[in-house]
């Protein structure tokens, strides 16, 4: 990617607008076009994140890490200095931990943030850091639940006012065969959409059994996904990238959800026990959502062996679209994109910084909050109306004051978790 | 030379050292499996079996000439090769085989996060894959797909535990003479290619309903080779044991006869060899001399890092099939999956390019 642009010329289209001297970062490299960018959260996502985002562009350097887990950060951090890309990593002792990390990291003199840590903490990290003023790549999902939801659409016009980019990592919509796949849906190949599915079935993923001698919260944390408060759930955590590409593909998330499901448990990826052992997340998930117009789409996610499903379909009115994982894109059963090709084009992981870099450098910032904040609370809808057995409208979900986020979050306390939700007997609060 | 073959082939049995299911102790493997010099069917698990086709042991040219159409340049220069006898399966590997290992809830799962597991020939199975492993293609008594080199590693190591038989994948050299069943030509069938639609599910006969693109066919469904094989032509590539080695066949060719070449195992993820065609590949590609080398792109898509070892993400064409030596080389006595979880695996993929 060449770029002729300044550093100087980065900074003033990163919003000449609210940049005070205390938000500002101190200039690193003066009259260089290097972007600063440190990375919240440095698990599996948040190291691939970190690096593609430098392959994304040349300017990419990474100058601090965190993560709650000291250790963890201190691990990147050395990987980074002697991996490849260690040309642009200028880290010194910027390594933080704890969970006040993201505050030390944000005020490290970064530029750009990389959101990675587990979802509960997406709203606060994000709060923080458009606060601040930086640019933020924020993975999937934004939030757990609706007062979270409710922060990140508070900070949406925030994001604007201060000219800052927040891209999200529902990477389908940088992908080149998706965007296709959108372009046909726009210029009426299927006429107008009044149906279709979803879905994210497969065996489930990875769980992390409790070692001796660690605390509650530093249990949760390493099992995070397991945990309602931390990941929302799979159908939050996972599906919501299909929720996502339904949203995109109507153009406007639901009015209603109407769920049904549960938690089978005893395999490898929902072992039996206590809840504080073995988490309290459902292992699938079946929800119908009702768009405006009466359109609706059945959504589908499991985490237990069986017949594995990654896509979506839209139906409308002179046509049907579907859309796999693996590279599947058709228009009544004729590949309108083709999976070779899709296999060729630059991964959307890395194209969703290019994007986000690209605009930045344009000085038109793009601004993904808010379409991911609706495609998180969508998911989050379907799974209060399964966790309850309710039928829900968007209104009376997003107005949810169910806040998951323990008080007073400390590593060393004890942290009950709640059974696992039970349709017609957990209420809908 | 013949000394040196006739030495190896005399070795006494040695016991081939692997380690049990819980991980503490090691177990036995006999060396030389006494067996008839006939087929055989192997029993797994819960009814699954498995079936193993006699290969005898002699000398072959390995390798294409250089008038052979669509030939790649590493298929050459031609050389002499001498092998023992060994079994190998009849077809690739199926889902029903693999799935009992990899859904086997009773091995444990490695760390999918600091600190990696460092000791590689522990038994462990896949981690679960991001998105369904089968890509859509036909799961009961169809081939396994998308496993990498290590998990194939794996699923031996596995079966050397459940079996007590020293099985594993063939070396490249053992691969390309299963597939010949003595013949010189392209294909094990002749140098027509018009016919291989009878001996191989390969692009131009693998689109279905389903699957515009082509999709994968039952195990044993298309004709087999003159030793009764079915399947090396096409339906899914297979992994060989050596490392990827361009120059590896002019190193041989400068002996009159090399004696069981193989181009040794290291801890590195990339690159090994597959042979054979698959349901996505046209005939050229498809020829008993064909070879491909396994690429860092074919995980490009995993979103993770360090990404996995057990999985690949952009590569639905890959499979493999298992050996047993009637007597194990010397320098395969060792053999163990070695590769563990690092981010140095993951060498910068320029995508554009």
């Amino acid at each position: 990617m060449t770029d002729s642009k300044t550093r100087r010329d980065f900074m003033k289209a990163a919003g000449a607008v609210a940049v005070a001297a205390s938000v500002v970062p101190t200039v690193h490299a003066a009259g260089t076009d290097v972007i600063k960018v440190g990375l919240i959260g440095c698990g599996g996502r948040g190291r691939g994140a970190a690096q593609d985002c430098l392959k994304a562009d040349k300017s990419i350097q990474v100058t601090a890490v965190a993560d709650v887990f000291l250790d963890r950060a201190q691990g990147f951090a050395k990987s980074l200095k002697e991996g490849g890309f260690k040309d642009r990593v200028d880290i010194g002792d910027r390594v933080f931990g704890g969970l006040d990390a993201y505050q030390k990291l944000i005020a490290s003199g970064v530029d750009f943030v990389i959101l990675a840590t587990p979802p509960g903490f997406r709203p606060t990290h994000l709060e923080a850091a458009i606060t601040a003023g930086k640019h933020v790549f924020t993975e999937k999902p934004v939030a757990v639940d609706a007062p979270g939801i409710r922060k990140v659409l508070a900070l949406v016009e925030v994001a604007k006012s201060k000219n800052i980019a927040v891209v999200a990592g529902t990477q389908r919509r940088h992908q080149k065969s998706y965007q296709e796949v959108y372009k046909r849906i726009q210029n009426g190949d299927i006429g107008d959409i009044v149906g279709g599915r979803c879905a994210w079935n497969n065996a489930g993923i990875w769980f992390n059994k409790r070692e001796a001698n660690v605390t509650d919260v530093v249990y949760q944390l390493k099992n995070w996904y397991h945990f309602v408060w931390l990941c929302g759930d799979h159908i939050v955590e996972q599906h919501v990238h299909n929720l996502d590409v339904i949203n995109w593909f109507i153009g406007q998330h639901p009015v209603r959800a109407t769920g049904m499901g549960g938690r089978i448990g005893g395999h490898s990826a929902r072992p039996n026990g206590e809840s504080k052992e073995v988490g309290n997340i459902f292992d699938h998930f079946a929800v119908e959502y009702e768009y405006g117009n009466k359109v609706g789409i059945a959504s589908y996610c499991r985490h237990y062996p069986g017949p594995g499903d990654v896509s979506e379909m839209v139906v409308g009115t002179k046509g049907t679209i579907r859309t796999a994982s693996g590279g599947f894109f058709t228009i009544n059963g004729k590949e309108i994109y083709s999976a070779e090709q899709d296999n060729k084009d630059t991964s959307p992981y890395v194209l969703e910084h290019v994007d986000m870099i690209n605009s930045i450098k344009a000085g038109k910032p793009l601004n993904e909050l808010q379409a991911v904040a609706e495609s998180t609370m969508t998911a989050i809808m379907g799974r209060m109306s399964t966790y309850t057995g309710e039928s829900l409208t968007w209104d009376k979900a997003l107005a949810s004051k169910l806040d998951t986020m323990p008080a007073n979050l400390s590593l060393d306390m004890e942290l009950p978790v709640p059974p696992v939700s039970m349709p017609g007997k957990t209420k809908f609060v | 030379m013949r000394h040196a073959f006739l030495a190896a082939i005399l070795a006494c049995a040695v016991a081939l050292a692997t380690v049990s299911a819980d991980n503490t102790k090691p177990i036995l493997v006999p060396k030389k499996v006494e067996l008839p010099a006939k087929n055989f069917t192997q029993d797994l698990v819960e009814g699954i079996k498995f079936e193993m086709v006699y290969v005898p042991g002699g000398e072959y040219v390995m390798g294409s000439p250089d008038s052979e159409a669509g030939r790649g340049n590493d298929e050459g220069p031609q050389h002499k090769v001498a092998l023992k006898p060994f079994w190998i399966a009849k077809w690739e590997v199926s889902w029903d085989e693999y799935d009992s290992f990899w859904k086997n809830e009773s091995l444990a799962q490695p760390s999918k996060d600091p600190p990696f597991n460092t000791v590689a020939d522990a038994l462990t199975r896949p981690t679960n894959p991001y998105v369904p492993e089968d890509y859509k293609h036909g799961r009961e008594g169809f081939p396994a797909i998308c496993m990498s080199h290590h998990a194939a590693m794996m699923y031996c190591h596995w079966l050397r535990v459940v079996t007590k038989r020293g099985y594993r994948l063939p070396t490249e050299a053992e691969w390309e003479y299963a597939c010949r069943a003595g013949s010189p030509d392209a294909f094990s069938f002749g140098n027509d290619a018009s016919r291989i639609g009878d001996f191989a599910q390969f692009k131009d006969n693998s689109p279905d309903e389903d699957h515009a693109k082509g999709t994968t066919a039952k195990c044993g469904s298309k004709k087999p080779n003159a030793y009764g094989i079915h399947d090396m032509h096409g339906n899914v590539s297979e992994w060989v044991i050596d490392h990827y080695d361009a120059g590896f066949y002019s190193k041989c060719a400068t002996k009159p006869l090399s004696l069981q070449p193989v181009v040794k195992l290291t801890d590195k993820k990339w690159s090994h060899v597959v042979r054979g065609g698959s349901f996505k590949d046209p005939a050229t590609l498809c020829r008993s001399a064909a070879r491909r080398s396994s690429d860092a792109k074919w995980m490009y898509k995993d979103p993770q890092s360090p990404r996995s070892i057990w999985w690949l993400t952009n590569m639905d064409q890959i499979g493999f099939r298992i050996v047993l030596p009637v007597e194990e080389q010397l320098d395969l006595l060792d053999l163990k999956p070695m590769v563990v979880k690092k981010a140095e695996h993951d060498p910068i993929v320029d995508e554009d390019k």
